[in-house]
């Protein structure tokens, strides 16, 4: 594996507990973690394993409780809410299980979201915005509304959101969770081609093997601590 | 970064155009309330204190019967004499301008009008501030011999004659016919809506012998009382001398009655706008509901669009630019409120004020601060609902059903 100053993302003995006193509930019990640029990882694990804590800390969503999450060499529990998501918006893409598009907005204006909050001019948002649909394969589709595009379409302008600022870790919470199987690959292939052409590191939460098997390196959750952490060989794709 | 709220904020309001209406729709009505009520209120006070000018100075209307009471009809006329004695007796009077009045058919060629034939003397111009737009005043001549002569309002004027100058003209009163000598300048409606250039003038003894057949009576007697005098005091004297005339017993009541009409005028206009202020009082009310129903139309948006604002935050909206959409979306909801609260009053005052034909004096002043105030209430009450929306926890917000 990759050198100590190498890592992208780094967990040091991250613990998350919710909730205080009696009824509190150690969701993540000391966990490290070590993720390298340009990895394809995925995180899987029975409900309750903590992976989405551990996804949510990643995202920079949620801070730890105790221990470090180092972003860049960055301590992220050192940041305060707007300082992390002044993160998200400069560094992270998200792809969510239920696709997240904003109702009753063009697949264009959904793209142009986090545009839209970085301050790009009109012009820039609009290029820049078809340029990511165009990515994904949906060129021409700009206009149409989340009502009017299919779940695996959904996804895809999802995923064009999520890469429309270039980011260096886009993370997926089960991105084919609600897709049958035939668009669940071919998503799945979209997000590989990123990882390879573009070199974005993509963090992956999944409880299907098959879907897994995209992954560079899977690390497997159990009640809160990483039980195994195994690369894979590399997949042919089609 | 604000254009971008701004543009945010209006495609949510287009995004959701019906519930968008109803939610201003509290704040139209309380603006255009709030606009009506006092512009018509404005109008109103106007309109009487134009009326007390109109009216003339320090003027007093004695006549026959208790003001409100039945026996309005039943007193006894005036006499000439009463006129003369008020005249010589009571020093603070200035003029004294004995009338009598009835309403008659008017001929003039082919045209014919009704209106009120009022018999005095030049007196009646001075007591009322009637001014000439041409011909003159009653000759003493005319007045001692009871010829009939007349000079006309404008109103009358306008029926008779079209734009014609009707002096010299000859119109037939009633049964006899006389030549216009002179024509008073408009003064437009009078105290209670009526218009008071819509009257004919001729000598006091022409309208007793002629009009009413009774060359004595005198129904109405106008008075002008000096600069500076105490108008209670005269109407005490002028009391106590008519009551004398008339013969009353100390146990009778007044058969006459005596008005002041700059008094009737002052509570009249005071009246008017304690009234204003209280309709703007109520109407200000409804803008505050008003500004309860965004409040609570926001508050439902900002739970039905948590996972929107969880998508927001995710992908790195800060706090302040979350609270700052959705109160850039209460601001514009009432701002829009308050323009199509405007738009409203205006065309409800255009209406109102022909219908009361009050005049409608368009006022800059409560049009602006109506909406201010409305763009305050979307403040005010947006505020809750918008910090509520940014202090969502982005995972609790995107996991939200």
């Amino acid at each position: 594996m990759s050198g100590k100053n190498d890592a992208l993302l780094e967990f040091r003995d991250v613990v998350k507990t919710y909730g205080q006193g009696q009824t509190a509930f150690q969701a993540l019990c000391g966990v490290d973690l070590r993720i390298a640029p340009g990895e394809f990882l995925a995180v899987m694990g029975p409900s309750g394993s903590g992976k989405s804590t551990a996804m949510n800390i990643l995202g920079c969503l949620d801070a730890p409780t105790s221990g470090a999450y180092l972003f860049q060499g960055v301590h992220v529990e050192r940041l305060d809410r707007n300082q992390r998501a002044l993160l998200r918006r400069h560094y992270l893409g998200f792809v969510f299980q239920g696709f997240n598009l904003l109702s009753r907005t063009s697949a264009q204006e959904n793209v142009e979201l986090p545009l839209l909050y970085r301050g790009e001019p009109a012009a820039q948002r609009h290029a820049a915005a078809r340029q990511a649909l165009a990515r994904v394969g949906l060129s021409g589709w700009e206009t149409h509304t989340s009502a009017e595009l299919s779940g695996g379409q959904q996804q895809r302008v999802a995923i064009a959101r999520a890469i429309v600022t270039q980011p260096l870790v886009l993370l997926a919470d089960e991105p084919t969770g609600n897709l049958d199987s035939t668009r669940s690959h071919e998503i799945m292939e979209l997000l590989v081609r990123l990882n390879r052409e573009q070199g974005i590191t993509v963090l992956m939460v999944t409880h299907e093997a098959d879907m897994s098997a995209y992954a560079q390196r899977i690390v497997h959750f159990v009640d809160g601590m990483v039980e195994s952490d195994a690369a894979q060989p590399e997949r042919e794709t089609q | 970064m604000y254009l971008n709220a701004i543009l945010l904020a209006l495609r949510e309001i287009r995004r959701n155009l019906m519930r968008s209406f109803l939610t201003i729709l509290g704040i139209v009505i309380g603006v255009a309330a709030v606009i009506t009520m006092v512009t018509l209120g404005n109008g109103a006070t106007r309109m009487v204190s134009e009326q007390i000018s109109s009216l003339g100075s320090n003027l007093l209307i004695l006549r026959p019967g208790q003001r409100m009471g039945p026996a309005a009809f039943g007193s006894a006329a005036f006499r000439v004499s009463d006129a003369d004695a008020i005249r010589t007796q009571i020093w603070a009077l200035r003029g004294v301008a004995p009338t009598v009045s009835r309403s008659a058919p008017l001929v003039a060629g082919n045209e014919n009008w009704s209106s009120s034939v009022t018999g005095s003397t030049n007196e009646y111009f001075t007591i009322g501030n009637w001014q000439f737009a041409s011909g003159r005043p009653f000759s003493d001549e005319e007045q001692q011999s009871g010829r009939a002569v007349c000079i006309i309002g404008e109103t009358v004027r306008n029926k008779l004659f079209g734009r014609q100058n009707p002096v010299g003209a000859q119109i037939r009163v009633k049964n006899f016919s006389c030549p216009v000598v002179g024509l008073l300048v408009a003064k437009g409606q009078g105290a209670m809506g009526m218009d008071q250039d819509d009257m004919v003038l001729i000598p006091l003894k022409a309208a007793q012998r002629r009009l009413i057949g009774k060359p004595q009576d005198v129904t109405v007697i106008l008075l002008s009382m000096r600069d500076g005098v105490d108008s209670s005091q005269v109407m005490t004297q002028i009391r106590r001398l008519m009551r004398e005339r008339r013969k009353l017993a100390e146990s009778e009541d007044d058969n006459f009655t005596i008005m002041d009409t700059r008094q009737i005028a002052e509570t009249l206009s005071s009246t008017v706008g304690t009234m204003t202020t209280l309709l703007g009082a109520v109407a200000a009310v409804s803008l505050l509901v008003g500004g309860i129903g965004i409040m609570n139309i926001m508050l439902v948006s900002v739970t039905e669009r948590t996972r929107e604002i969880g998508i927001r935050l995710a992908i790195g909206a800060l706090e302040h630019e979350v609270l700052l959409q959705f109160l850039i979306e209460a601001v514009a909801l009432s701002m829009l409120g308050g323009i199509l609260g405007i738009v409203l009053a205006f065309a409800a005052c255009l209406v109102l004020s022909s219908v009361t034909q009050m005049p409608f004096d368009f006022d800059p002043g409560i049009n602006l601060v109506s909406f201010f105030f409305s763009a305050a209430i979307g403040v005010l009450f947006g505020y809750m609902p918008a910090r509520r929306a940014a202090r969502l926890d982005p995972i609790e917000a995107l996991r939200h059903e």
